[in-house]
């Protein structure tokens, strides 16, 4: 039951990352959507490691070194953003420049 | 096993220690790993030509809880390939990411970006394991991403951003297909996957992952964030991301289809991957057409020349039977990712050269420079011949087996595809070749050093070596071939 309630949330999680991903263009909020992403596949990952009768290790060394791959990956996206919006004035991509 | 473990070490450690060492030190300890790494490679095909195929479980551990690392004919090969392209690439770097040159905080960066890209692309190669693969992906897509902004300019932050987006899309996709895959059978290994009991979710998974590597191999329509990406790297960051970068998640992609999950190969996904593969061809030829600068007619012309590739799905094993080879439109797509890195990696070089000695790529600007660069000029003439498929080069065998493939399967529709492909990229190269050598000098240039000019001509005269001297190499790419490349999906 319980591990039901965790693959929906990822699932929930993954569907609000995606749609942060298509509706927003400010840039901060996309990373923030990639990392919601992220997190709702580990989380599934995990529901779906701890369905059997012992507890399958695999997927809890593989969520960690996932969550690495995801800081490193924001950490560049937000230092990209931050060297952006000091040269052009906006954190948005040029062709995309509209409301955030 | 040595030499499989050291292509992978010992451009981490180079990288490492490139960050480490005084000033003075990270040049020469940058050349020495490439040149390590370089050894490390050719090493690593010589042991695979005599030994076969080489297996290794990291730490001890057989899968499905430990990782397995082979290498096969096809994975040496681009080691190899990335290996010369990278000593290249360092060569002329040497020169172009120098401090005065290039700004010091461009010349610092470049070469451990380099060196880890390098080693990323090393374990992509060798990787059984898919989310070892994704690691390795991830490493290449960060790495690549900070080399597009490496300059610093506003153009090249916005491609690089763009590029990021698109690049982590691709993950999350592929991501999303490995973890459906892991759920459904408890294991991450390609061969152990090639033995599984098939579910109805392989085909989520498989489609998921497929769209993932589509999006960072920049098939149509996901080609987008290409060509601004890689025009507005640095000429020698240019040439890794066109030559190299794409062939790490190709060289996925055809593991997925032909190793772990073939039986999952129907005709309508066959046709829907050789049709993008067709529309890029004939896009991207278009659109290279329309350009003004150099490198950006050689970026979209990475777009036309990937979309070759993947003609492979429905003509692998088409000419099992009519040949006394099989698997030879198999072999005809390695060819292509052989030959176009090495040409495509010696065009941006050219590209590079003349940017330092004219300050600019536009075709109006590099007019007539063959008389002044005679070397660069032989290079990108000698580069466009293995684009354009004319014999005797590398471009030339892949759609010559291509090419026999289609025909020998009944499938000539796809030769129309490999004909209209090489008459666009006569068109397209047309341009740039009566600019290069036009009889009047636009620009007076800046000298360039002898051993600089001479390295795009060397990678340009091994990708027509490579066609000439074709038997070798294609034995070699037979070496650990899976079976499916031999009797068609």
């Amino acid at each position: 039951m319980s591990l039901t309630v965790f693959a929906m949330t990822g699932a929930t999680l993954v569907g609000l990352g995606v749609y942060g991903l298509l509706a927003r263009v400010h840039m901060l909020r996309r990373i923030m959507a990639f990392n919601l992403i992220g997190s709702g596949l580990f989380l599934f990952f995990g529901a779906a490691g701890a369905r059997g009768a012992a507890l399958d290790p695999i997927p809890q060394a593989l969520i960690i070194t996932g969550i690495v791959v995801a800081l490193a990956a924001s950490a560049l996206a937000v230092g990209l953003v931050v060297a952006l919006a000091r040269s052009s004035g906006t954190a948005c991509l040029p062709d995309e420049a509209g409301d955030t | 096993m040595t030499a499989l473990i050291s292509g992978l070490v010992l451009p981490l450690l180079a990288a490492l220690a490139a960050i480490a060492l005084p000033a003075r030190a990270r040049l020469p300890v940058a050349l020495l790993g490439v040149g390590l790494t370089l050894a490390a490679s050719i090493w690593l095909a010589i042991s695979v030509w005599t030994n076969g195929a080489i297996t290794v479980s990291l730490g001890g551990w057989q899968p499905p809880i430990g990782i397995a690392l082979r290498a096969d004919g096809l994975g040496a090969a681009l080691g190899v390939m990335t290996a010369l392209v990278m000593a290249a690439v360092a060569l002329a770097a040497r020169h172009e990411m120098e401090p005065l040159v290039a700004g010091p905080r461009t010349s610092f960066g470049f070469w451990p970006l380099m060196l880890l890209l390098w080693a990323a692309l090393n374990a992509v190669f060798v990787s059984r394991d898919l989310f070892n693969l994704y690691v390795g992906l991830e490493l290449i897509t960060l790495t690549a991403v900070a080399l597009v902004a490496i300059s610093g300019k506003a153009e090249a932050i916005a491609a690089a951003l763009r590029y990021l987006l698109f690049a982590l899309a691709g993950s999350l996709l592929y991501l999303a297909g490995v973890v459906l895959s892991y759920a459904a059978h408890g294991t991450l290994d390609i061969s152990l996957l090639a033995a599984r009991t098939a579910v109805p979710g392989d085909a989520l998974a498989l489609g998921l992952m497929t769209a993932g590597l589509l999006v960072k191999t920049a098939l149509f329509p996901f080609h987008v964030w290409l060509p601004p990406a890689h025009s507005a790297a640095p000429a020698p960051a240019s040439a890794m991301l066109s030559a190299l970068v794409p062939k790490a998640s190709l060289l996925i992609l055809l593991r997925l289809w032909f190793e772990a999950m073939p039986e999952l190969a129907t005709p309508v996904a066959l046709f829907t991957l050789a049709g993008l593969g067709a529309l890029a061809v004939i896009w991207g030829g278009v659109l290279a057409l329309l350009q003004a600068r150099l490198k950006l007619i050689v970026a979209y012309s990475t777009v036309a020349q990937l979309g070759y590739i993947f003609l492979v799905f429905p003509l692998a094993g088409g000419d099992g039977a009519a040949q006394p080879w099989a698997a030879g439109a198999w072999t005809g797509a390695m060819f292509q990712m052989l030959g176009h890195g090495l040409a495509k990696a010696a065009m941006f070089l050219a590209a590079g050269i003349y940017i330092a000695a004219v300050g600019s790529d536009r075709l109006s600007d590099v007019r007539g420079l063959a008389r002044a660069l005679p070397m660069t000029g032989f290079a990108f003439a000698l580069a466009s011949i293995t684009l354009l498929g004319l014999p005797p080069s590398a471009g030339f065998t892949a759609k010559y087996l291509l090419m026999t493939g289609a025909f020998a399967s009944g499938q000539w529709a796809w030769a129309f595809v490999l004909v209209g492909g090489g008459l666009l990229a006569a068109a397209y190269l047309y341009r740039p070749l009566t600019a290069i050598f036009a009889r009047e000098i636009a620009v007076t240039p800046r000298p360039i050093p002898w051993g600089w000019q001479a390295v795009p001509l060397v990678l340009a005269m091994l990708s027509v070596a490579l066609g000439l001297l074709s038997s070798v190499p294609f034995d070699f790419l037979q070496i650990g071939r899976p079976d499916q490349a031999a009797e068609g999906l």
